[in-house]
């Protein structure tokens, strides 16, 4: 995988990547569903999903910020201008904040609305914060909020990657791809 | 049924009257339930309710209790959740805006600790249940502290789609800690 010009990302990373993707696809509509339903048993188990999802997309993001830390990314094209190099890293810097946070910040939102995460029913996470409506309500507004933050990120990190595929014709989305071999130049 | 119930706890509140009642201090006592949803502890608070108790540690047999639930009063701090309790599938709150706990025998266990044995009845149904609790003399009066467990679909209070106890556990602990004031006043 890793060529000599690391070319590629590792594979751990690359599963990371797409786990997380596909974890905040499932925790995004789960949210969205969720508090539109009726109260209901449904209503009930799609938030302790949506809790549990979180809790997982913390645990990867942090398993993907240490990987990272140990693993540079493979270089970027070299005709790639300075403030789109800028841009990306500043991107995937926040892109990695929001993982960690956002989980952060359903999991204080829970705490003070006086609801305790149990991951998938079995672990009980402790309280962060005592009881406490205003505050939640506060935090309900940061948590989406970051959320929405999170998928205008995503579009844009979407939205570059096709465009280095489809107009740059260069690997840095191919190198990001599984089952995907990078063509030799 | 209904009829029995009444009678029963009329001649259960006569009693406790004639063994001289306690008065309760309400905003310091608490009856309190424990639920599971999705396996996580969800409290609920009975805001109001009302209790003849008479008792006196050192001769338990002769104590009586009578506790009365006003089920509207019902609080999760959400109010869709309260909505949804209140309604139908759950307390049913208008056909049934009482529960009520008698008392029938208390006996002690030791070391500060009691049981007390009656008819629960909620939603319209009667079981008889039994409950431990512990009892701490106080400078003026003294305070009951105690818990056990009920079933709810026993009571049918979840029905329809509610039934699903791996969403909402069957099981639901009941905790109670009333605070008496002053000692029952001696029969005149």
């Amino acid at each position: 995988m890793n060529t000599a010009r690391g070319v590629t990302y590792a594979a751990p990373a690359i599963v990371l990547h797409w786990l997380v993707f596909a974890l905040i696809c499932g925790g995004f509509a789960l949210g969205l569903t969720m508090t539109d339903l009726p109260f209901s048993p449904l209503k009930l188990k799609y938030y302790s999903w949506h809790k549990w999802t979180g809790v997982s997309i913390f645990l990867l993001a942090v398993a993907r910020a240490a990987w990272r830390l140990g693993h540079p990314a493979p270089p970027l094209p070299a005709t790639m201008p300075v403030w789109q190099r800028r841009a990306a890293a500043v991107s995937h810097a926040l892109l990695y904040a929001l993982i960690l946070v956002i989980p952060l910040s359903g999991w204080l939102y829970s705490s003070a609305a006086g609801v305790t995460t149990v991951y998938f029913g079995v672990l009980p996470l402790p309280d962060l914060l005592g009881r406490d409506k205003a505050l939640a309500e506060t935090l309900k507004s940061v948590h989406i909020t970051l959320n929405y933050t999170l998928l205008v990120l995503v579009v844009v990190h979407a939205a570059a990657a096709l465009k280095h595929h489809f107009g740059d014709h260069d690997d840095v989305l191919v190198r990001m791809l599984p089952f995907v071999k990078l063509r030799e130049k | 049924m209904k009829i029995a119930t009444t009678i029963g706890l009329t001649i259960a509140l006569l009693a406790a009257g004639a063994a001289g009642a306690h008065s309760v201090v309400y905003d310091k006592s608490r009856i309190t339930c424990v639920s599971r949803q999705m396996n996580v502890p969800v409290e609920a608070v009975f805001r109001r309710f009302s209790a003849q108790i008479a008792f006196d540690p050192a001769k338990p047999e002769t104590a009586r209790a009578q506790i009365e639930i006003d089920v509207a009063s019902f609080d999760l701090d959400n109010a869709e959740a309260n909505d949804e309790a209140r309604d139908k599938p759950w307390f049913d709150v208008r056909t049934y805006p009482k529960a009520t706990f008698v008392a029938t025998a208390i006996r002690a266990l030791g070391g500060g600790k009691f049981e007390a044995r009656g008819p629960l009845t909620i939603k319209g149904k009667t079981l008889d249940v039994v409950t431990p609790f512990t009892y701490r003399d106080e400078p003026v009066g003294g305070t009951v502290d105690g818990a056990f467990t009920v079933k709810r679909l026993q009571y049918n209070i979840g029905e329809g789609a509610w039934k699903d106890t791996d969403t909402v556990a069957d099981e639901v602990q009941i905790r109670y800690h009333i605070v008496l004031a002053g000692k029952p006043a001696a029969k005149k």
